[in-house]
């Protein structure tokens, strides 16, 4: 294209770029703060000090808040990945006007502000019982992030042949059977996003523990939020170093498992042909 | 049969409680609308309701702006320079919302790092209040936003036919002409489907005006959350969340007639 060298091209180029980093330079801030050697928040100037870190991993109340963190992540990602992927499978193979109602009621969660599913949540807990507890925080986490993975299992399941699995089941398998060795293994992509997505989504969620969390659930995203409020004490952006770290490795184990995944399926489709 | 489990689970531990804050706002503290009239004696809700529209219009029109730029460019590149905008657009996206305020309240904080780089280098006298005030939030919430401004309008882009312009131009328009004759109206939806978008998860926001607020910027959620956890007002509370809500849906519908929103969220076409 002749236009990409032009100087309204290259204008735009820079402003682009100017753009980006204005989207990820700020948030890379806590990093260096994390390293002062300081008692306050600043920038270090000269050398660097482990101490905000050995303060974190040291500190009860820290590391409590990073285990129940962990704890709430996996168990919820968990089950609203097991009933997401067979909500989805039950929605593919049914598909009529009636699924797509239902469908669009079991995405009330992603759509509905989260201060408004705080509330929800915050009455019914009361009532259950389910108030400051593991098991609550693990229930809501898992109901908001379930419709996540929906959308990213449903979106496999759009690619997928409804023909196979017709024809595993009139070679004689049962549904189980059929489920299990033909439709999840060709999902698999979906399901490994929908997982990570969901654990991600529990391992930063703020607004709902500020309602249903208080004493003996405390997150990491909840102490930090206490921490900002403050906002002087450096192991805060220790913390945040941490939270990050855990976001991108997900993000990171996603990354690898479809890559895996992608090209098992490719290999397969070379032995086949 | 394997919708049940969560069918039943997101109903009752979801959708009927959701159902019950509703029910709230004309039965507490008792049966009626005393809490809607509210909205016409109280002028300090129509002031949080008269601030979070600005602040989330003012956010959307940035917001949309800056992912406009971001999606041109991306769609004009090929190779390593475009996979480095998007991997740098996703990681934006991913980055924790208390991570942000953190870094936002870090740099521009009276003692923050921005104004003691100002103030060290005698370009400014005085620290600068660039937070607690609606400059810090609508700071943090474009921060926030521009990634979902993008997604949108990059999907939008992406199916534009490039040979379009290449059409014009050589019948003698100028660049220029052709980006505001043609691209831009092609992009429409595009920009349409992301400015609802941001402006529909703006509405809600919490967390970002409520740290870089700091309480002087009071919007519906914070203000939702004040009324719940310190002065126990849930019918006025729930009178907002209904307001809100509605809000909400009704953009959605707008949205579902520009584009097919069953799509996006994964439904067989």
């Amino acid at each position: 294209m002749k236009k990409r060298n032009s100087l309204g091209w290259n204008f735009i180029r820079g402003f682009t770029w100017a753009g980006l980093a204005f989207l990820v330079l700020p948030t890379l801030i806590a990093v260096p703060v994390s390293l002062t050697p300081k008692r306050y928040l600043s920038m270090p100037t000269g050398e660097i000090s482990m101490r905000h870190y050995t303060n974190l991993f040291s500190s009860a109340e820290w590391m409590s808040s990073i285990g129940q963190s962990a704890i709430i992540a996996i168990f919820s990602s968990l089950i609203a990945t097991v009933l997401g992927t067979l909500c989805a499978i039950g929605l593919w193979r049914i598909s009529s006007r009636v699924s797509e109602v239902i469908r669009g009621i079991l995405l009330l969660p992603l759509i509905i502000p989260p201060i408004i599913s705080a509330m929800a949540f915050y009455r019914i807990w009361v009532k259950l019982g389910l108030l400051d507890s593991y098991s609550g925080m693990i229930i809501a986490h898992a109901i908001l992030a379930a419709p996540i993975v929906l959308i990213t299992v449903s979106a496999s399941l759009a690619n997928f042949d409804l023909r196979l699995e017709q024809a595993s089941c009139n070679l004689g398998a049962s549904i189980g059977t059929t489920l299990r060795r033909v439709v999840l293994p060709s999902i698999k992509p979906g399901i490994w996003a929908g997982a990570i997505f969901a654990f991600i989504l529990s391992w930063d969620e703020i607004v709902v523990a500020l309602f249903i969390a208080k004493f003996r659930i405390m997150t990491l995203p909840r102490r930090m939020w206490d921490g900002i409020r403050e906002n002087t004490d450096p192991t805060v952006a220790a913390s945040a170093v941490v939270l990050v770290l855990v976001t991108i490795s997900a993000l990171t184990i996603y990354t690898i498992m479809t890559k895996h995944v992608r090209m098992q399926g490719s290999l397969v489709q070379e032995e086949n042909s | 049969m394997l919708v049940v489990p969560l069918f039943g689970l997101i109903i009752v531990l979801y959708a009927l409680p959701v159902i019950n804050i509703l029910w709230l706002g004309v039965s507490e503290p008792e049966l009626g609308i005393q809490n809607y009239k509210l909205l016409f004696t109280k002028s300090s809700l129509v002031k949080i309701l008269w601030t979070t529209i600005r602040v989330c219009l003012i956010t959307t029109l940035c917001s949309v702006v800056i992912g406009y730029l971001i999606a041109y460019s991306m769609v004009h590149l090929v190779g390593r320079e475009q996979n480095w905008m998007l991997t740098l657009v996703l990681i934006s996206f991913w980055i924790s919302v208390l991570v942000r305020a953190f870094s936002w309240l870090t740099l521009l904080g009276r003692n923050g790092l921005l104004n003691a780089a100002l103030v060290s280098s005698g370009l400014s006298e005085e620290p600068i209040n660039m937070i607690r005030n609606e400059f810090g939030v609508l700071i943090g919430m474009i921060h926030y936003m521009v990634p979902y401004a993008v997604l949108p309008l990059l999907a939008n882009m992406q199916g534009i036919d490039h040979r379009i312009m290449d059409a014009s131009r050589s019948l003698g328009a100028g660049s220029l002409q052709t980006f505001l004759k043609i691209y831009l109206p092609l992009t429409k939806p595009g920009v349409i489907a992301s400015s609802l978008l941001v402006f529909i998860i703006s509405l809600g926001f919490y967390v970002t005006p409520a740290l870089l607020g700091g309480g002087r910027v009071l919007m519906v959620a914070e203000y939702v959350s004040v009324q719940i956890l310190i002065t126990v007002q849930w019918g006025l509370a729930a009178m907002l969340a209904t307001l809100l809500l509605s809000g909400v849906f009704a953009l959605l519908y707008i949205m579902s007639r520009f584009m097919k929103i069953g799509e996006i969220f994964g439904a067989r076409p």
